[in-house]
């Protein structure tokens, strides 16, 4: 196993001699998506005319199906196949792994009569057109047995467990460290269930070619899709040809395959014909996963200095009856302030609703929106600046696990921020500045999000004409990976950027672990850095053992990569001339990264400072935000451009955290209340004004041999808090529910006597 | 979807004789909103007669110095207008605090007005709703309606009327001119168009089967401030909370009725003397919330008199 130790010797991205890194590089398949020429999933032209599929959803949150009359379905016009869970074709069973090394379980679609949650698949029509196909789907008539559900979390607090195998986590005796404290706080905040909202809902177009089935759809894990549907069809994962190019957003929700993979896979074997199937907006809603709600208690006890003597977040969440996943809206806070006695744990109450699942940032979205606006409020019950207070509990090791931090920048973030932003201007004392009707305010929160290697695989060709070729199992979720992987492929090999081609989201291709986590850009990217390292250890080895090159007979391991050619000091030539010259079919390698085997003897994390100014209207309650600064400290960064566009949406997704998104259930129905981005509400454009950001220079030669950490979600992390604060410092209204809507910022100033 | 048939008449009389042929038949105009409908399968018209090309895009200053807009004028189109803009600036900003750019550009006058509500429950086909399927039930009753009506609601529907450009119609006393399937014209005042639901909610207007608005007719501009204030919960391209259209003394308000509602009894109160919270008050006190909404009592209370204020202060904010 490799040591972290490794990868603190100079590379050629370390060194950046082209200066390919780092810079402001334009989208790898920019042009293709403005001009809507790159293919997604549902628009791949298959090899002939497709059939349209489409899901028919429950309409009750659990129960049976009684009942289900297809027969006007059938019988509507260019219907080829309807289905139900009594004649869909056989699947395995759901949970079933026939290979135990498959990442995913089988996933069955319409597996048995049973409705699970709103939304779930029950049967499925196959059609000639995509309106035909519709129309029959709403001529589908069901019957079902009602049973009792449990949808509403606020209502189910009381059936909370311990979720499987956790138990909470204690250090010191919080109890009477905050029993002694002098100044106590004790708060309780709400944050509600999110949808990803992606714009590209969930699709697929599939084909088969005697016993092997080409699907193409959009999914963050490339390996994981194959692997589920081959389970769920009981085939050999090789007879599953998995293809994601291009994808419209994943945001974690395209983690997992839906029903649209495996109905196209079954209805285009059954008809013997490409089939095409995508979730409808509304099914996107109320059929793929959510973050779920999440109830914060955080409790801080703390000596008259403001360091933190006590320290507790518990959280309660929900999950899906038979799909356990928590949202760990604590666990960030085990890295975070120093404090003797801390108690940090989860409870889960399991609902009949659709999968929660992880969305950008899972656990420190959540969680930083009620411990940084807890530290708000714990700062003005000391009088200490808010940043001040912060520092003042900046730990030197990790508080929880005592390791060292592999590079923390978190203060700097903070003094950064602050001086760019101008927070002394900050009044301390809330509602004193007022602008016309606006009452103006600022808030900041501190942000953290860990740092992730993965296993991962990348394949390097170079052909004769000197065209280099990236191609890895790796998925591109709108975030720049097809760009990041180009670049560091180019400087490493020292050739220039558009020499490179990059190829991923293909099964085929060396398995990467995809896009998830904030982990893509750091494994993906170091597999193809490996690989570079390859190809140029076999090129030196190529070249000085060619009499033909005037590199013949020289140290291979003294050989330099630059502009296109490899070289010793005055001797070289291009690298297409010795690849024409010696091996003229191109020369093909693989290579690899695996975490080092002590990584894990660092606290290692990204970290972020978040400044917010917003206006409340004093008349309505209505909330707008007048501006928005970020610093963060993630590593090397690799393109100026494509990170400072992921920060900074995230940011931008934080905003829509803090002010508008929820999505309340029905309790009569078990269903959401929002299906459409009318009604669900994400920033509008008219909404994000002046928002901006900056990395502080940084390495990280703990992480990876890059140095490099995720940026994706960082920048989500303490966002809604900064807004929540800054509400709080311009009209004096503390709100622990979000989102901060105009309804909840009036009743606070009604009761303030405004 | 459903199958439908289409047909893109030349001028005014083909329209009409097409309606008259298929009384099912629905006029399409902008359609940022019926065919979204027709989508998602809460509107099956057979036939679509399309009006898009019909000559009804002029605005022309009428004989007593009032506006004549053309039902096929563009949202974008009206609130650009140099007329517009100086003389109703309440219409101006009502129209641009509506949908989106995109939306405003494609949307026209008349299409505005024949809008349907954005009721969560009314697009929801799995769940009841009156106006879509009459008999059905209304699931907004007791379910989350925070966006409900508070004024002229019925056990039938508690949905709101989405316009906001009929807000500022409504309180510049304009009237809409049509024509109907027998070929005869008539004038309406903009606040009388829309029925509160009742037990008929899916009767949403008072135009007959057929007929088409032909333009939009404003009365010269009232002296003073006009004012037009929407409370939604994100900056653009969301519905109204609430929202206020205040000029010379006349009340209309947004998102709380099924129609742009005007507040009469403040009105009457205003102009027998009464202070601006007495008068807000008096409309007020027939208000019917419904638990969750009930915020929009306090809330157009508080704006109204902040949008009254500025009016008689005499500023056009």
């Amino acid at each position: 196993m490799s040591s972290v130790k490794d990868w603190a010797v100079p590379n050629p991205v370390s060194e950046n001699r082209s200066g390919i890194i780092g810079k402001n590089v334009d989208r790898y398949e920019g042009r293709l998506k403005v001009t809507g020429t790159a293919p997604y999933a549902y628009e791949v032209e298959p090899p002939s005319a497709p059939a349209y599929g489409q899901a028919v959803s429950a309409t009750i949150a659990r129960g049976r199906i009684v009942a289900i009359d297809t027969s006007a379905a059938l019988a509507s016009p260019g219907v080829k196949l309807v289905w139900t869970s009594e004649n869909v074709p056989k699947q395995a069973a759901r949970g079933e792994r026939a290979n135990p090394r498959s990442q995913r379980a089988s996933n069955p679609a319409m597996g048995s009569d049973a409705v699970e949650f709103y939304g779930q698949t029950i049967a499925f029509v196959a059609a000639d057109t995509l309106e035909n196909a519709k129309a029959a789907a709403a001529l589908i008539n069901v019957t079902y047995d009602t049973q009792p559900a449990t949808v509403d979390f606020l209502a189910s607090l009381d059936q909370a467990e311990m979720p499987p195998g956790e138990d909470d986590t204690e250090i010191g005796d919080f109890s009477t460290g905050y029993r002694e404290s002098s100044v106590k706080l004790d708060e309780t905040y709400f944050s509600p269930i999110a949808n990803h909202t992606q714009m590209e809902p969930c699709a697929t177009t599939a084909w088969w070619e005697g016993d092997k089935v080409t699907v193409h759809t959009s999914i963050q894990m490339v390996k994981g899709g194959q692997h589920a549907l081959a389970e769920t069809l009981a085939i050999p994962s090789d007879k599953v040809h998995l293809i994601t190019r291009y994808i419209g957003g994943g945001f974690g929700g395209k983690g997992q395959s839906y029903d649209d993979l495996t109905l196209a896979a079954l209805a285009a074997r059954e008809l013997n014909q490409p089939v095409k199937v995508a979730y409808t907006r509304q099914q996107m809603f109320q059929a793929t996963i959510h973050r779920p709600a999440v109830q914060m208690r955080v409790r801080l006890g703390a000596e008259a200095d403001g360091r933190l003597n006590a320290f507790s977040i518990e959280a309660i969440t929900h999950c899906a009856r038979n799909v356990p996943f928590t949202e760990h809206a604590a666990n960030f806070s085990r890295s975070l302030y120093a404090s003797p006695n801390r108690l940090t744990g989860h409870r889960l109450v399991r609902m009949d609703l659709p999968g929660a699942g992880p969305m950008r940032a899972p656990g420190e979205a959540t969680g930083m929106l009620s411990l940084e606006c807890a530290m708000d409020e714990l700062a003005e019950k000391l009088g200490l600046d808010p940043i001040e207070l912060r520092i003042r509990n900046e730990p030197t090791v990790d508080p929880e696990t005592g390791k060292p931090f592999s590079v923390r920048q978190l203060v700097s973030c903070m003094r950064e921020g602050a001086q760019r932003f101008g927070w002394e201007r900050r009044n301390p004392l809330p509602g004193k500045v007022q602008d016309g009707r606006w009452l103006v305010g600022i808030g900041m929160a501190a942000g953290i999000r860990g740092n992730f290697l993965l296993p991962a695989k990348a394949g390097i060709r170079i052909t004769a004409d000197g065209t280099v070729t990236l191609s890895q199992g790796m998925t591109d979720i709108g975030t720049g990976t097809y760009t990041i992987l180009a670049q560091i492929t180019a400087e490493t090999l020292g050739v220039p950027l558009d020499q490179v081609r990059v190829e991923l989201g293909d099964s085929d291709m060396p398995p990467a672990p995809g896009s998830g986590g904030q982990f893509g850009a750091a494994t993906a990217g170091s597999a193809a850095f490996e690989t570079g390292m390859v190809m140029r250890r076999t090129l030196a080895e190529m070249a000085t053992g060619d009499p033909n090159s005037p590199l013949f007979g020289v140290d291979p391991t003294l050989v330099t990569f630059a502009n296109g050619n490899i070289a010793l000091e005055n001797r070289s030539e291009s690298l297409s001339t010795l690849i024409e010259r010696v091996q003229p079919e191109g020369v093909y390698v693989e290579g690899s990264i695996s975490p080092a085997a002590d990584a894990r003897d660092w606290s290692q994390h990204t970290y972020g400072a978040q400044f917010a100014e917003v206006g409340v209207d004093v008349v309505t309650g209505e909330v707008r935000l007048r501006r928005m600064f970020g610093v963060f400290a993630a590593g090397r960064i690799l393109n100026a451009k494509t990170a400072k566009s992921q920060i900074t949406g995230g940011m931008i997704w934080g905003i829509g955290t803090a002010l508008t998104e929820t999505n309340p259930i029905d309790p009569r129905y078990g269903s959401f209340l929002n299906q459409d981005m009318a009604g669900y509400l994400v920033p509008s454009h008219a909404d994000i004004v002046n928002v901006d950001s900056m990395f502080l220079d940084e390495v990280d030669d703990k992480a990876n041999p890059l140095g490099i950490k995720g940026v994706g979600e960082l920048g989500i992390c303490g966002t809604g808090a900064a807004i929540a604060n800054a509400i709080y410092n311009a009209c004096g209204v503390r709100l622990r529910d979000y989102p901060m809507t105009p309804d909840k910022v009036l009743k606070g100033l009604i009761a303030k006597g405004l | 979807m459903k199958p439908f048939t289409y047909e893109r008449p030349k001028d005014i009389a083909s329209a009409i004789k097409a309606m008259r042929a298929n009384p099912a038949a629905k006029f399409l105009a902008g359609g940022t909103n019926l065919l979204d409908l027709m989508k998602s399968e809460i509107e099956h018209p057979p036939h679509l007669v399309d009006i898009g090309r019909l000559p009804l895009a002029t605005i022309e200053t009428t004989r007593d110095g009032g506006l004549r807009i053309g039902a096929m004028t563009t949202n974008t189109q009206v609130a650009s207008d140099a007329r517009v803009r100086s003389l109703y600036p309440v219409l101006a900003q009502a129209i641009v605090s509506g949908g989106s750019a995109q939306l405003r550009n494609k949307a026209t006058t008349g299409g505005n007005l024949m809008q349907r509500t954005r009721c969560a429950y009314f697009y929801d086909t799995a769940k009841p709703c009156n106006k879509r399927l009459p008999g059905s039930g209304c699931a907004a009753l007791g379910g989350l309606n925070r966006n409900s009506a508070i004024f002229g609601t019925s056990e039938a529907c508690i949905a709101t009327n989405p316009s906001d450009m009929g807000v500022a119609l409504a309180v510049l006393d304009a009237r809409i001119e049509t024509l109907t399937a027998e070929g005869a014209t008539r004038s309406l005042a903009v606040a009388d168009m829309h029925r509160l639901p009742g037990d008929t909610p899916e009767i949403e207007t008072e135009l007959a089967a057929g007929e088409l608005i032909t333009s939009v007719v404003i009365p010269p501009a009232p002296v003073g401030g006009q004012v037009y204030r929407k409370v939604r919960d994100r900056a653009s391209y969301a519905g109204a909370l609430v929202s206020v259209a205040a000029v010379a003394g006349r009340v209309a308000w947004g998102g709380v009725a099924l129609k742009p509602w005007r507040a009469e009894k403040t009105e009457a109160a205003l102009a027998a003397g009464m202070g601006i919270p007495e008068a807000v008050g008096a409309e007020l006190a027939t208000a019917e919330p419904r638990g969750p909404n009930s915020f929009k009592i306090t809330l157009i209370g508080r704006l109204t008199a902040a949008a009254l204020d500025e009016t008689l202060a005499g500023r056009r904010a």
